[in-house]
């Protein structure tokens, strides 16, 4: 468990934070560019001191201003994984990967071969870094992280630098990482796409102070939070377990608090559990159930909340079962007399909910992996 | 004297090195390798303080290292003789602990010339000192390595072909130095009669216009490979350390 409350003032800007982090899976420090996630990441790895707070990790105290500790980067033994991927050039693949093992090998619980394997950098170990493509360059500085035996792993907007393709070609191994080897990471990113994949709490990071700090679905799905989570990607997050595959369709049934849910065609097992975001702008409504229709999800639910801000378009929460929010016109709010109480029928088109919308958690694994015993 | 000037017809054994200059020559490739190697460990930590560190002085610091730069080489000399000579302080103590004596002789030579190329040395290291990417430095530490780790695995493999520069400027240098040393060390042959002292001893000789002519083009000769081979060492190194 990790631990943190620290203060600073960096001129104009001061941060002001307090979390706490759980032993596994994905936090994600979500906020705008300038709220201090980079600062913040940079004083866990003790790269920035803070004027005063407490950093500890699983009880153990990397920083106290009160005790006078302020371990140093290298003794506190996070891996950290920055946005630049900061390869040293001079190095081998191979080279940077061994940079930080230990040097006894009890110490090693890691092993090269399978993390070399698991971010599918083999045929890359004799190259240096200058001949990589921006994409190789991050799953190697992953690996160079998770070879140094962190307890923790940091990671800086490890995507932000690569364009759409490199992303999507990443984002499975960061999924690899979190199912396999179990350890806990500290994600930040400002793309909410990534966090609903792969995190399970958010820590919302606004102006130096966390704005709010829970479970995903829970801070996505409050409208007062609207303005940090962003207006046009907002959308519900709901958990679902697969139930079964439609073959001849390319189909997969999710059942999920409300129902269930069809969306195009996922890769898992049934049993794995996985989230999926349905964005408030894919969510239509009727108030009697529509016939004739192409939309396969048709749910029944109530209208729990209606946004307070009122422009041409207003938002909408539900209660579908599962909390769910829906963007429609004024002129169909009004037309519908739609209000708090009322009951509606949400539709939401299959196609709408596509790759990036799911993100697979737990126990989930990829179909291949064969291994899949972790490290 | 003036028939004494006369030019001789220029022979092939003119072009034959004698004993003495072979001597100056060997004398003073010696003194420029002992220069550089003496002044390497000295530069590159006086480098890394200018470029990383801020202390109270620090621009006296600065100031007196460039200071040779500027400063009459004879004066320097003197200023070299007044405090190692045998009865200067640091001299004196020198020889009653170690005893070592440094002036009048080719080591004292060897310090001279370090002296006055020392900005030169400093001056390339900080610079490259001064790319190298500081994020890079904070990644080796958050992968568990101790500063000084960090300093010999990833900042100086990276300042590299800034200390290979200044290494070659602080040999040439030295090759090319005379007053400092001929005030600091006089000239005496074998000891301290570098190429440019013996070139100039020559040029003070009656028929010493052939011999001293012919150390002049070798010291061209010296100074163009000296900086050649650096071009080549610096372009091969670039493409070692991947950029």
């Amino acid at each position: 468990m990790l631990e943190v409350a620290v203060q600073g003032e960096f001129g104009a800007f001061a941060l002001d934070m307090a979390f706490t982090a759980g032993s596994d899976g994905i936090t994600a420090l979500f906020g705008r560019s300038g709220a201090g996630k980079t600062l913040l990441v940079n004083m866990l790895a003790g790269l920035v001191r803070p004027r005063a707070g407490r950093i500890a990790l699983d009880g153990t105290a990397l920083f106290d201003s009160a005790a006078h500790i302020d371990l140093k980067p290298e003794a506190r033994r996070l891996g950290y994984v920055f946005q630049d991927s900061r390869l040293f050039p001079h190095m081998s693949v191979r080279g940077n990967l061994v940079y930080g093992r230990p040097k006894r090998a009890a110490d090693r619980r890691v092993d090269f071969d399978h993390v070399v394997t698991l971010l599918g950098i083999e045929p890359l170990l004799e190259r240096r870094p200058k001949a990589l493509s921006g994409g190789e360059k991050q799953r190697v500085a992953i690996g160079r992280a998770l070879l140094a035996e962190p307890r923790l792993l940091l990671m800086d907007e490890p995507l932000a630098a690569l364009d759409a393709a490199r992303k999507a070609e990443i984002l499975p191994y960061i999924e690899r990482l979190r199912d396999d080897l179990k350890i806990p990471i500290v994600y930040v990113s400002h793309a909410m796409e990534e966090i609903v994949r792969l995190a399970d709490t958010v820590v919302l990071v606004s102006g130096g102070r966390i704005a709010a700090h829970g479970p995903i679905e829970e801070i996505m799905g409050r409208l007062d939070l609207r303005p940090l989570t962003g207006r046009y990607e907002a959308g519900a997050v709901i958990s679902a377990t697969v139930e079964g595959h439609d073959e001849r369709y390319a189909l997969t049934s999710l059942r999920f608090a409300g129902g269930v849910l069809t969306v195009p065609r996922v890769e898992l097992e049934p049993g794995a559990t996985l989230r999926v975001r349905v964005r408030a702008r894919d969510v239509a409504l009727a108030l009697a159930p529509p016939k004739d229709t192409s939309v396969l999800n048709v749910f029944r639910g109530t209208v729990t909340e209606v946004g307070a801000e009122r422009g041409p378009q207003v938002d909408l929460k539900l209660d579908i079962g599962a909390p769910l929010w829906a963007r429609v016109t004024a002129r169909s709010f009004d037309a519908l007399g739609i209000e708090v109480g009322k009951p509606v029928y949400a539709l939401i088109k299959a196609v709408a909910l596509d790759r990036h919308s799911l993100g697979w958690v737990g126990a989930a694994r990829f179909r291949g992996d064969e291994d899949g015993t972790g490290i | 004297m003036h028939s004494a000037r006369e030019r001789r017809k220029v022979s092939v054994s003119a072009l034959v090195l004698s004993a003495p200059e072979l001597e100056a020559v060997g004398l003073s490739l010696k003194v420029a390798f002992w220069c550089m190697i003496a002044s390497l460990p000295l530069g590159i930590a006086m480098a890394w303080l200018l470029a990383r560190r801020q202390f109270p002085g620090k621009h006296l610091v600065n100031g007196l290292v460039h200071l040779p730069l500027v400063l009459p080489p004879v004066a320097v000399g003197y200023l070299l003789l007044l405090l190692l000579g045998r009865e200067g302080p640091l001299g004196a103590a020198l020889y009653e602990t170690f005893g070592i004596t440094v002036a009048f002789t080719w080591k004292g030579a060897a310090i001279a010339s370090a002296v006055m190329g020392f900005p030169l040395l400093v001056r390339a290291i900080r610079l490259s000192l001064e790319t190298v990417d500081r994020g890079l430095e904070a990644a080796a530490r958050t992968l568990g390595a101790k500063p000084w780790r960090v300093f010999l695995t990833v900042t100086l493999p990276l300042t590299l072909p800034g200390i290979l520069t200044g290494a070659i400027l602080a040999f040439a240098r030295s090759l090319g130095e005379f007053g400092a040393t001929i005030t600091f060390v006089s000239n005496i042959p074998g000891e301290t009669r570098t190429l440019p002292l013996a070139i100039y001893t020559l040029s003070q000789t009656p028929d010493g216009d052939a011999a001293a002519l012919r150390l002049v083009i070798l010291s061209f000769l010296l100074a163009m490979a000296a900086l050649v081979t650096s071009e080549i060492l610096a372009r091969r190194m670039l493409v070692r350390l991947g950029m």
